[in-house]
């Protein structure tokens, strides 16, 4: 039986720009740096990809963002999904995590048919890790968050076995399908681009899905549909440390005086 | 103001951050209620009263005995309807965000996840600080009037709860809301992985990363960990190269500390290390480069070959602390 899988993209600022971000551009909605497919949502879609070569089907994927997020949908395009959506409307302006996942669950609804749908485990700009569980909630399905393996995947029973990566170690789970799961690092390595994809991928043209098509309640999208909002946006105080250099003859020297010093700040 | 907290307990023992989370409760003033899920959990409860718990409500059953999504929103949103509190604070860890996330969509209430800080002005609206850019910027959130706020909150950044025996207090036993058979998903097995410190909850944390080499070089990074009674954490560049597993990745993509002293022997300090541990109170860094990077973060450096360094580090430590 063939997968109808959906994977759930982010646009974020590139990781290693992320210091640079200026607080007064973040809250005004554009941080002025490199965008790229938020890490944890590469790894679900390299999940989708190869769940797809073992069984046959599809890979949807879809993001919610302003115009220029098709990028982060041609990215995913370059690496073998084969269909992507844009979400975009100006009333998702300003959407929390829990008004965003009321539209991405509202997609895959409009979506109709999939028996997997992948996520990241959180976002870097966000960092929430309430989208993917609100988008299963919405759409009554089971959640394994935090996936670091899929052990068996049987499309005749229809179900799904994982191991959830927890404190204590390592959860062996199952659920039925269609079920929703959000995926850690461990869980693969990311392919790159397939040079034959990337310039058909730079002429996708994705179709937008907007609330109307969507059949959305405009009073739970956007910033007056969010419980919550974000304000103060700062810069987190300054370490006050200069770093003291423990000389010494000897690496016997330099430990003791570090104990020295670590004992008398009493964090040992 | 009228709180309520989640008591994460895994084998019929709480984590400490549910400590945590009911001092940040008490913190906030008013009444504090608290709720505890699970099989055999009655001393939970009993311990949450110790600690100045007001009510307690516990739900005792065998299809609550390890935690799954499902059973414990159904479960705590009938504690909700009955608690009916202002705020909702839950651990940050995985099941806690799991739960947090999956009770808020369900509740169409609003959550702060992972916060570090906590006030409530005198309308009894909540103010929540926490990281967002992957710790680079923080954030002030608020709410709409729905309720509960809900807030999950990172482990220790929120002194526990001290115990309290002068506060009158009540156990409200409530059943499980789902029976077995409406429950899809099933836990089959558990892999614990044995004698080792919670990164999460380490006061002390000692990591290793490209420099070590292999698994043979971690055997020293742990050594020291062990002297100190810390847990032992790793970077990318080591978790990439198999030496150790991705359970021990700090950093951005792996796990964020907290720990009282974080010391990075061999790593660099890219900033999405940084990202995992730049709030540790004292950091130190052990690296043969006098211009890592890591040294613009740490109180104390090192510069010197990790291979001489640690082994030299867990001497003296196991001489001064008498072991
Ligand atoms: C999207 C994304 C997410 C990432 N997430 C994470 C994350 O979660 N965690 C993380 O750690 N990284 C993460 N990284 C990777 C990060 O950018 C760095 O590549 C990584 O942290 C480097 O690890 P390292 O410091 O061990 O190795 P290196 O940068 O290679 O540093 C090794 C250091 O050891 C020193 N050294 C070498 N030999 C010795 C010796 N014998 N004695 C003393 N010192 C020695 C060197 O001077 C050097 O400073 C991420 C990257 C990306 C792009
Ligand atoms: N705007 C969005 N569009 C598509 N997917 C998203 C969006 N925001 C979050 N997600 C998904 O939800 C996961 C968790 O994000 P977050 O809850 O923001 O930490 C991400 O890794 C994505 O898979």
């Amino acid at each position: 039986m063939a997968l109808n899988i959906v994977v759930c993209i982010k646009q974020v600022p590139d990781t290693a720009e992320l210091p640079k971000i200026d607080p007064a551009k973040a809250m005004a909605g554009d941080e002025g740096v490199t965008r790229v497919v938020n890490p944890w949502d590469e790894y679900a879609l390299e999940e989708a990809l190869r769940l797809k070569e073992k069984h046959g089907g599809k890979v949807t994927v879809l993001t919610m963002g302003p115009e220029r997020a098709v990028e982060a949908l041609r990215k995913a395009a370059s690496m073998g999904a084969d269909d992507a959506i844009l979400l975009d409307d100006p009333a998702f302006a300003g959407s929390d995590a829990g008004a965003t996942a009321y539209i991405l669950a509202g997609a895959i609804r409009k979506l109709g048919v999939y028996d997997l749908i992948l996520c990241g485990k959180q976002s870097v700009d966000g960092d929430s890790g309430q989208v993917a569980p609100g988008i299963a909630r919405h759409l009554h399905v089971p959640q394994l968050t935090f996936v670091a393996k899929i052990r068996a995947l049987d499309p005749t029973a229809r179900n799904i076995t994982v191991e959830r990566l927890l404190e204590e170690g390592r959860e062996v789970t199952l659920a039925p399908l269609p079920a929703l799961l959000s995926v850690v690092k461990e869980i693969n390595e990311p392919r790159y681009p397939a040079f034959l994809l990337i310039r058909k991928a730079a002429k996708l043209q994705p179709p937008v899905w907007g609330i109307k098509e969507l059949g959305l309640d405009p009073a739970r999208v956007g910033r007056q549909g969010s419980a919550t909002r974000w304000s103060d946006l700062r810069k987190p105080p300054a370490r006050a440390t200069q770093c003291e250099i423990i000389q010494g003859a000897t690496a016997a020297e330099k430990a003791a005086k570090l104990a020295d010093r670590l004992l008398a700040e009493k964090v040992i | 103001m009228n709180t309520l907290v989640w008591l994460e307990q895994f084998r019929g023992v709480a984590r400490a951050i549910s400590w945590e989370a009911l001092g940040a409760a008490r913190h906030l003033g008013g009444k504090v209620v608290a709720a505890i899920l699970g099989s055999g959990v009655e001393k939970v409860a009993q311990e949450a009263i110790a600690r100045g718990a007001d009510t307690v409500y516990l739900a005792d059953d065998p299809t609550l005995a390890a935690y799954r999504t499902d059973p414990y929103v159904a479960t705590l949103k009938s504690i909700v309807a009955q608690a009916k509190p202002d705020a909702f604070l839950i651990g940050a860890t995985a099941r806690g965000r799991d739960l947090a996330a999956a009770l808020a969509a369900e509740l169409d209430t609003g959550l702060a996840a992972d916060c570090l800080d906590l006030s409530v002005d005198g309308s009894g609206a909540l103010h929540a600080t926490r990281p967002v850019y992957a710790g680079n910027l923080l954030a002030t959130i608020t709410f709409s009037e729905k309720r509960p706020q809900m807030a999950t909150l990172r482990a220790r950044a929120f002194p526990a709860a001290e115990a309290d025996a002068n506060r009158p207090s009540e156990i409200v036993r409530v059943p499980a809301a789902l029976p077995e058979d409406q429950i899809g998903v099933k836990v089959l097995e558990f892999q614990a992985e044995e004698g080792k410190v919670s990164l999460a909850d380490a006061r002390i944390v000692v990591s290793g990363g490209r420099a070590v080499r292999g698994p043979e070089g971690f055997a020293l990074v742990r050594e020291l960990a062990e002297v100190l009674g810390g847990a032992l954490g790793a970077s990318r560049a080591a978790v990439d190269a198999g030496w150790i597993p991705y359970a021990y990745q700090v950093g951005q993509t792996g796990r964020t500390v907290r720990p009282d002293l974080y010391i990075a022997c061999g790593i660099s300090g890219a900033v999405q290390h940084l990202a995992g541990m730049g709030s540790a109170k004292v950091i130190v860094a052990i690296n043969k480069d006098a211009d890592a990077p890591i040294f613009k973060v740490a109180k104390y450096g090192i510069v010197g070959d990790i291979f001489e360094v640690v082994p030299a580090l867990t001497a003296e430590f196991k001489k001064r602390l008498g072991k």
